[in-house]
């Protein structure tokens, strides 16, 4: 802190104050009352709230989903983040827009179009009916809603490291010989990692968390395709208050943890990016 | 980079995963939504979007949205502040849970928030005492929104703050300002872009926002019921059309503060 200049030390102070009592009032009240709510009935209902058969139904599913989700949108952010970055080509800016949409999309919008695919009105219903393949109401429909939703995660993590990374360190492992692949695995691996695991991180927080998009595919039957903040909900219309907080501090800790975890992946990540520079200024 | 053709392998097949994924995904089925709502003739669109019950909706999306970013600035310029400027206990911990709105699941904040503002609630009960009720109103949705667009101000300001420097406030000093024209003539001007960045994608969140929102709206129609809820109930109902054209108008105004936001950012680099 320069001594010399800046704010005079009330109004430091005060700012700091009215800063963390925003901050205490807005953001941090919330998280305290969901742990207050959940063990408001002790920590043994607790438990039997978190163990009762609908909420492990939910807790599966919810898992489930993110399994088949993250992995796939993994691979297309992948793909996406390297035909984005590292070549140019007429539409490029148009795909980057196309990939960053759903973010910008409201979660029943999502939602409502696969129903309007796939339900029973929609575009492709009455062949689903008579083929008895059911995906809206139904585990695929949920898969499908979350996988929209999710899908921009990884390549937003990783197409503006990449565009800045430039591709002298790839071109230098082809000119030695490397194949395509052993490129892949040895230098640009390595190069985006962290990032990489990052945007894993926070698709899967939101695979796990989504609501609005799920909600509308799900049709709420419980124990089959309740995901975990479905069931929050259900219990919380019911008037099962403890029961529904004991669910939502589940979900609570996720987030802190993924705020936790992601936090050290960046700092990592930076880490790494120095030492990277250091490596570079080494040999010149 | 076509000029000199460079030899990086694999952009034939990870255009074409990227392309289809994107046109499976995203594009067609938002096409889908679009071809449903077009094929109704253009007077029962026109009812379904001028009727009373949706013309409140959309009045009380964007309103909320709309007054929820703005009072979103002020907080987060606040917060932003003393994240980058100042040095204290805990400063790290408060920088991370910044992100806690990105990260809590919308349904559980809508929980959490309906049970604090509501009529016995921590805040809800002494608010409740002096006449002002929360939850299961307009003020509720603001309260929500506010909630989930907070990290977006603060993370577009701090980038702009750290690297705003020192420098140009000694200057303005030396030159005789007072602290008032230094944060007015210096500090502002170059924070206003980012500060509007930051506003409209809690705006454009704001407005689509549904989780965090349905618990404490109170969802009554004319009133507190939002369009992304119209949306639902309109699908509860089998009445795809009417979903399809409520969700397109949506889709159209998403993508336009979108755009909007595209030239901000635009202006805001050059």
């Amino acid at each position: 802190m320069n001594a010399g200049i800046g704010e005079p030390r009330w109004v430091r102070v005060g700012l700091v104050m009215a800063g963390v009592a925003a901050m205490g009032l807005l953001l941090v009240l919330p998280l305290v009352l969901v742990f207050v709510q959940a063990f408001s009935k002790g920590a043994v209902f607790l438990w039997q709230s978190l163990a009762a058969p609908d909420a492990v139904a939910a807790i599966r599913l919810t898992v489930l989903v993110a399994a088949i989700a993250v992995p796939i949108n993994t691979v297309f952010g992948l793909a996406a983040a390297w035909c984005v970055s590292r070549f140019r080509f007429p539409g490029r800016a148009v795909l980057v827009a196309m990939i960053d949409l759903p973010f910008s999309v409201s979660p029943v919008i999502a939602g409502l179009i696969y129903v309007l695919l796939f339900g029973l009105q929609g575009w492709f219903g009455p062949m689903l009916e008579r083929h008895d393949i059911h995906i809206i109401f139904a585990v695929p429909g949920i898969v499908l809603a979350t996988v929209f939703v999710t899908s921009p995660f990884v390549a937003r993590q990783l197409m503006p490291l990449m565009a800045s990374q430039g591709i002298l360190e790839e071109e230098a492992a082809l000119t030695l010989g490397a194949s395509g692949w052993q490129m892949f695995r040895r230098v640009t691996l390595p190069r985006i990692g962290w990032a990489l695991l990052t945007g894993v991180l926070l698709c899967t927080a939101r695979a796990m968390g989504e609501f609005g998009a799920v909600s509308v595919v799900s049709g709420h039957i419980r124990g089959l395709t309740n995901t975990m903040p479905l069931q929050v909900e259900i219990l919380y219309n019911e008037y099962q208050s403890a029961a529904a907080f004991a669910l939502s501090a589940l979900l609570t800790c996720l987030a802190l943890v993924t705020i936790a975890v992601r936090g050290v992946l960046e700092w990592r990540g930076r880490a790494a990016t120095q030492r990277g520079q250091r490596a570079v200024w080494m040999r010149a | 980079m076509v000029r000199h053709r460079h030899a990086l392998p694999g952009f034939r097949i990870t255009l074409a995963i990227t392309l289809a994924y994107v046109g499976l995904v995203v594009v067609g089925p938002l096409l889908g939504l679009v071809a449903k709502a077009a094929s109704l003739d253009w007077s029962s669109i026109q009812a379904l979007l001028t009727n009373p019950r949706s013309l409140a909706a959309f009045r009380v999306s964007f309103g909320t949205a709309a007054v929820a970013s703005v009072v979103n600035v002020p907080l987060g310029l606040l917060l932003a502040w003393t994240l980058t400027r100042y040095r204290f206990a805990g400063r790290a911990v408060m920088d991370a849970l910044i992100d806690l709105p990105f990260a809590l699941p919308t349904a559980v904040a809508g929980v959490a928030l309906t049970t604090l503002y509501g009529d016995d609630g921590w805040i809800g009960a002494p608010l409740a005492q002096i006449g002002v009720s929360v939850a299961y109103a307009p003020l509720g949705i603001g309260v929500a929104l506010l909630f989930v667009g907070l990290p977006f101000v603060v993370r577009s300001l701090q980038p702009v703050l750290a690297a705003l420097g020192r420098e140009s406030e000694e200057v303005a000093l030396t030159l005789g300002a007072s602290p008032l024209q230094i944060f007015r003539r210096v500090i502002l001007p170059p924070l206003i872009p980012a500060a509007l960045t930051g506003m409209g994608m809690a705006f454009a969140r704001g407005v689509g926002e549904y989780g965090s929102v349905i618990f404490i709206a109170g969802n009554r129609p004319m009133v507190s019921e939002i369009v992304p809820l119209l949306i639902v109930s309109k699908l509860e109902q089998f009445d795809y059309p009417g979903a399809a054209v409520l969700g397109s108008a949506m889709l159209v105004l998403s993508l336009a503060i979108l755009l909007g936001l595209g030239r901000l950012q635009y202006r805001g680099a050059a």
